[in-house]
């Protein structure tokens, strides 16, 4: 399996570590209720299909990637920066 | 004052040739990581164009203005190496000094990406990176930072690591070397 990481290219699986979900990048608002807490932090969608990924390029760049690809047929759609381009 | 005498992290490893390629150590100097804040990146190389002479780096670029150099390292990250970095380069950026943290080798010869082909998991033929290009990946299980210079492929690594660098990149070597003679 290869990524290709926006900043450094198309990259072996052994320099990535995978997080899980992406919607942990949506962090609840400092005010929100315990339960909206709980949510973003317990529960994930679990698609057969597109679903949208965390991969850190540890062994590269050291940026976190937003990689979204299908459960199913494992094709990967694409790759983008979390925070976008700025600091690169 | 009591003068300290420098010691390398080789000891005896450095130089080692193996048929085509040859395995050397060269001293980076002082080396200081440059991180700019948010939104400050083309701010941070207009303060390093007026003090060094040099930009900040592209991903995957080196910028020069001899001796100095400054190697792109990863997102948001550069370091400055063959000189001091201007303090005042700190209104625009984290300035961290990497100074004898990192230990420097050079791979020379026709073969040295076939070696590194062993350990690496990127392609590091003249084509695919060429002069004045730089990269972060894996050697085995270390990350290091890869550039092609006139003389050779250029790694740096944790100096933590440097015997084990040291011991892996001989082994492909000398591994190469004894294919090339079999033919
Ligand atoms: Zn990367």
């Amino acid at each position: 399996m290869r990524l290709s990481c926006p900043l450094c290219g198309e990259r072996d699986r052994r320099e990535f570590t995978y997080q899980g979900a992406a919607a942990m990048v949506d962090r609840p608002a400092p005010g929100a209720t315990t339960e909206q807490w709980s949510d973003w932090l317990h529960l994930r969608d679990n698609p057969a299909g597109r679903t949208r990924d965390l991969w850190y390029h540890e062994a590269g760049c050291g940026a976190w990637l937003v990689v979204e690809r299908d459960t199913v047929t494992h094709e990967i759609f694409g790759t983008a920066l979390v925070g976008g381009d700025h600091a690169d | 004052m009591v003068e300290l005498t420098a010691q390398t992290p080789w000891a005896a490893l450095l130089p080692v040739t193996a048929g085509a390629t040859g395995l050397s150590a060269w001293d980076p100097g002082p080396m200081t990581a440059l991180m700019p804040y948010r939104g400050r990146r083309a701010a941070l190389s207009e303060a390093m164009q007026a003090a060094h002479g040099l930009g900040f780096p592209d991903p995957g670029e080196v910028t020069a203005a001899p001796p100095l150099r400054c190697l792109w390292t990863g997102r948001g990250q550069a370091f400055l190496m063959g000189g001091p970095a201007d303090p005042g380069l700190s209104a625009q950026a984290a300035l961290v000094d990497q100074s004898d943290g990192w230990v420097a080798l050079r791979l020379e010869g026709e073969t040295a990406p076939e070696v590194l082909a062993r350990l690496v998991p990127v392609d590091l033929r003249p084509a695919a990176l060429p002069e004045g290009r730089t990269l972060r990946t894996l050697c085995g299980h270390m990350t290091v930072s890869i550039t092609r210079a006139p003389e050779g492929l250029e790694i740096l690594a944790f100096r933590s690591m440097a015997g084990t660098l040291v011991h892996e990149i001989a082994d492909a070597m000398r591994l190469v070397a004894g294919r090339a003679v079999l033919g």
